[in-house]
């Protein structure tokens, strides 16, 4: 079931959701937001992608391998804690640099962290997404 | 030490690596490990035998009192030596034996990887790092047991031991910790001085148990010894090594070790000199029908393992010394007949003594070294095996009520050794040459500088006993007993009894050669009833627990996911209700009625998609009413002033339609499978945790909970964690740990769902 006008909006409407779930993602440490919901968010963009145009289509624009991404993530999420043992701080406290760039500001570890949980979640997310779809041809 | 044994796992890494490089010579390579070893513990030597402790702690969990603490005195050092000095023959016996297998790399890895541990036992102070190498030891066992992992006798023999064993060490382990709910300490050296307290201590008996069945299934005592056998599955190498030298003598250590500590009661000498004696005596009887060499050789270490342990349990100075002598004794000449065992079996292909004779003609060193290290173990003058015989007599003679029965005993048990002795030792080599699979010649180098080696250090220490272990005796027996022995060893001591009783034993030991070549094989096949037989009572207990596992598993995991979630919400109902109905009186059941438009439009909206769901007889319809039930329980937490947990409700109730549909899209079409009794009872339990549930809720509500930690993440988000979102700061910074831990429980979960999805058999990719 092909809906034109739903594949055309779908290619604008990820743009503005992955837009949108990097925009929680960063707000997350002050307003409502954060990694887990962003990921989901930046999840359901690819979703409705993939409803509009297929899987083939959703996996092109994926580009990388689900799995991968949810290594990614981990790997960023753990690679977050060491920080702190090269300061030489107890392990996994925030360790926070100032950039001094405009709206970007203080930059710290659990930003990382949080980026992790992100691409974790968003990769968990299309992993299922993408076997389920997948399920069928065997 | 720390170094030393860092050394000895680096090294052990590399073995793999250099095997591939040096193949054929690599014999003479691994040799320098061990002898490296060797030597660096010699040149302690004289520290040691000046009366010096060496000391050395590099703090490791120091919260939970775990260092790497060690100590060599006369006891570890001695040990240790023996550790290292057959450690090094093995090792280049085995560079020839191991030829023919094709993962000799590994092997040595293995084996380096147990000689390390091993050291660390015997070095450690800290009771814990001791347990970690304790279980070391009894891993590399296992490895090594099961190296012929294509055999299923191999595979079910280490598993065997390493059940036993590390059975054995969970006890242990249990026993370490309560001695240090006892002293306040794990550091051994730090009972020395508190021993009273120890044994005065109401926890006493259960240290003492425990620590026993560690040491007892570690060394092979009855009723533990049944796995010792069967490990003679290992390549030879392997049980001259573990299984009669070193692994099976750490628990021998261990009691040694907690003796003056934890020892001197009637309690824990009684039961290791019972235990002791009954594996002497028990294990030499079943010795007796054995045809295997290696087999032979197990049951008389076993017997031997009693012996000392026995010796233990007597606890005299003359027992020590005994023990001391013997312990050294058995490990030179043991070692060197296993190898002699696995050069016969390396040259002729078969380990039965009924098809061997005659050899002597084809291989004379191993027939010398095999005569040589068989009278040590025969305690034929003037070797040490003698001087070790002698004083374990004339220890047993000073007992006063048990003396006369142990006397027996342990000439019975001698005399069976000096039996089997006979059959490894010299039948292979004299007499009429049988034909054997394999055309037999002399063994190469390898194979004999080792247990060469090791038969002519018998005939030494034999002859000049004062100069080689003397000042070990004296320093292990401060140790063992914290008094100092300075007993004179000698080869000879006059025509006495002592003397009369080596005599008989060695006539008993002919003698019973001759009944055993005189009896009919039919004889020998008779076994013990199972129900005498710990290995029949190990073979029930596993079996039971299997079939325990099957009935289980086809109980509790049937594969009906529905079937899964009765389980789980039936426990949770009974377990949460138990409680609630406990402290119901607590629960103030003050609804508040005040409901406003919004709540009670929401209210509607649920109950309405909740009917719909549960009635409804088309899929979509379902999925989209658990969408709207989602969704108004996200606006619940809007209203209720917690976005975040609104705004993740959103998203993953959107994803999860998403989900659903794609599965629905796979269903066949709907169908009524279950009976309107099933629905009723799925009703009900659905009602009960419903009921729960708003119990629950009721419950939590009429508590005021304590807000010092509300408090503490208030104030402290933004000074601290630099953010103003209190809950996402608690979950990226305050408990980032918490947060790593379930992402990555979520990870394993995927990886769960990708398997199943995509590796089924059958699917291509």
């Amino acid at each position: 079931m092909y809906s034109i006008i739903l594949a055309t909006a779908s290619r604008y409407l990820l743009l503005l959701l992955l837009m949108f779930s990097v925009f929680l993602l960063f707000r997350g440490h002050n307003e409502p937001g954060g990694g887990f919901v962003g990921g989901l968010v930046a999840a359901a963009a690819y979703a409705l992608y993939f409803i509009a145009n297929g899987i083939e289509a959703a996996r092109t624009i994926v580009r990388f391998e689900p799995i991968m991404i949810i290594a990614a993530g981990l790997c960023t999420a753990v690679a977050s804690t060491l920080p702190s043992l090269v300061v030489g701080k107890s392990f996994m406290t925030a360790v926070w640099v100032d950039t001094g760039i405009p709206f970007v500001g203080k930059v710290g570890t659990p930003l990382l962290f949080d980026l992790g949980v992100y691409f974790l979640v968003l990769g968990i997310t299309l992993c299922i997404i993408f076997s389920l779809a997948e399920e069928d041809r065997l | 030490m720390l170094v030393l044994l860092a050394i000895g796992y680096c090294a052990s890494a590399l073995a793999p690596l250099l095997y591939k490089r040096f193949r054929e010579n690599f014999g003479w390579i691994a040799v320098i490990f061990p002898l490296f070893m060797f030597f660096g513990l010699l040149t302690r030597y004289p520290q040691i035998a000046a009366g010096q402790v060496i000391r050395e702690s590099v703090p490791w969990v120091t919260s939970l009192g775990v260092n790497f603490s060690f100590f060599l005195d006369g006891l570890s050092l001695t040990f240790s030596l023996i550790i290292t000095l057959i450690g090094a023959a093995v090792f280049l016996f085995a560079g020839a034996y191991m030829k023919s297998y094709a993962q000799t790399g590994r092997f040595y890895l293995y084996i380096g990887i147990f000689m390390t541990s091993m050291l660390g036992l015997v070095l450690s102070d800290n009771m814990l790092l001791m347990f970690v190498f304790w279980e070391l030891t009894s891993i590399s066992s296992f490895l090594l047991i099961g190296f012929n992992y294509h055999k299923e006798s191999s595979r079910k023999s280490a598993l065997q031991a390493l059940l036993v064993t590390v059975g054995g060490g969970l006890a242990l382990l249990s026993g370490i910790i309560l001695l240090y709910t006892v002293t306040g300490s794990y550091e051994i050296s730090s009972f020395y001085d508190k021993s009273e307290m120890i044994t005065a201590h109401a926890l006493y008996p259960a240290v003492v148990v425990l620590v026993l069945i560690g040491a007892f299934t570690k060394s092979a005592q009855f009723p533990f010894h049944f796995w010792l056998p069967n490990a003679m599955e290992a390549p030879t190498p392997v049980s001259a090594y573990l299984h009669s030298a070193t692994m099976v003598k750490a628990g021998i250590y261990l009691i040694a070790r907690m003796n003056h500590e934890i020892g001197g009661t009637p309690l824990w000498q009684d039961t290791i000199l019972i235990t002791g004696a009954v594996t002497m005596l028990f294990s030499a009887i079943l010795a007796f029908k054995q045809t295997d060499l290696k087999r032979l050789l197990a049951y008389s270490t076993l017997s031997v393992l009693g012996t000392l342990v026995m010796l233990l349990g007597i606890g005299s100075k003359l027992a020590i010394k005994a023990f001391f002598i013997y312990l050294i004794a058995h490990s030179l000449y043991k070692g060197a007949l296993f190898l002699v065992a696995g050069t016969l079996d390396h040259e002729t292909g078969t380990r039965d003594v009924r098809k061997l004779g005659g050899l002597y003609k084809l291989m004379p060193v191993t027939a010398l070294t095999a005569a040589l290290a068989s009278f040590s173990m025969m305690g034929v003058i003037p070797l040490i095996g003698f001087i070790g015989k002698e004083t374990v007599y004339k220890s047993i003679l000073e007992l006063e009520y048990w003396g006369a029965f142990l006397i027996a005993g342990a000439v019975l048990a001698y005399a069976l050794v000096v039996m089997v002795t006979v059959y490894v030792g010299f039948k292979p080599f004299w007499g009429s040459m049988l034909p054997t699979p394999r055309q037999p010649h002399e063994a190469p180098v390898k194979m004999l500088v080792g247990p060469g080696v090791l038969a002519i250090m018998g005939l030494l220490f034999g002859l000049f006993p004062n100069f080689f272990i003397a000042a070990m005796l004296e320093q292990s027996a401060q140790s063992i007993l914290s008094e100092t022995i300075s007993l004179k060893i000698s080869l000879w001591g006059g025509f006495n009894l002592v003397l009369f009783l080596s005599f008989l034993t060695l006539m008993l030991g002919a003698v019973f050669y001759l009944i055993r070549e005189k009896v009919p094989g039919g004889v020998l096949r008779v076994s013990l009833p199972g129900i005498v037989r710990p290995s029949v009572w190990y073979e029930t207990a596993i079996n039971g627990v299997l079939s325990f596992a099957r009935l289980q598993t086809r109980l509790v995991q049937n594969g009906y996911l529905r079937n899964y979630i009765i389980f789980f919400v039936v426990t949770t109902v009974s377990l949460v209700s138990f409680p609630l109905y406990r402290s119901a009186e607590q629960v103030t059941m003050v609804p508040d009625f005040s409901i406003t438009f919004y709540e009670g439009a929401l209210a509607c909206i649920i109950l309405v998609s909740t009917l719909l769901l549960v009635t409804s007889k088309s899929r979509l319809k379902s999925i989209v009413a658990l969408g709207v039930l989602g969704f108004s329980i996200g606006i619940i937490f809007v209203i209720y002033g917690a976005p975040d947990l609104g705004l993740t409700t959103f998203a993953i109730e959107t994803l999860n339609v998403v989900l659903f549909v794609l599965v629905l899209y796979k269903l066949p079409g709907f169908l009524k499978l279950s009976g309107s009794l099933n629905r009723a009872r799925d009703a009900v339990i659905a009602l009960c945790v419903g009921c729960m549930m708003t119990l629950t809720v009721l419950f939590a509500s009429s508590f005021e909970l304590s807000s010092a930690l509300k408090q503490f993440f208030a104030e402290t988000s933004f000074p601290d964690g630099k953010g103003r979102n209190v809950v996402n700061v608690i979950l990226v910074d305050f408990r980032a740990i918490d947060t790593l831990g379930e992402i990555t429980v979520l990870t394993v979960a995927a990886l769960g769902v990708f398997a199943l999805l995509n590796l089924r058999p059958g699917r291509r990719k």
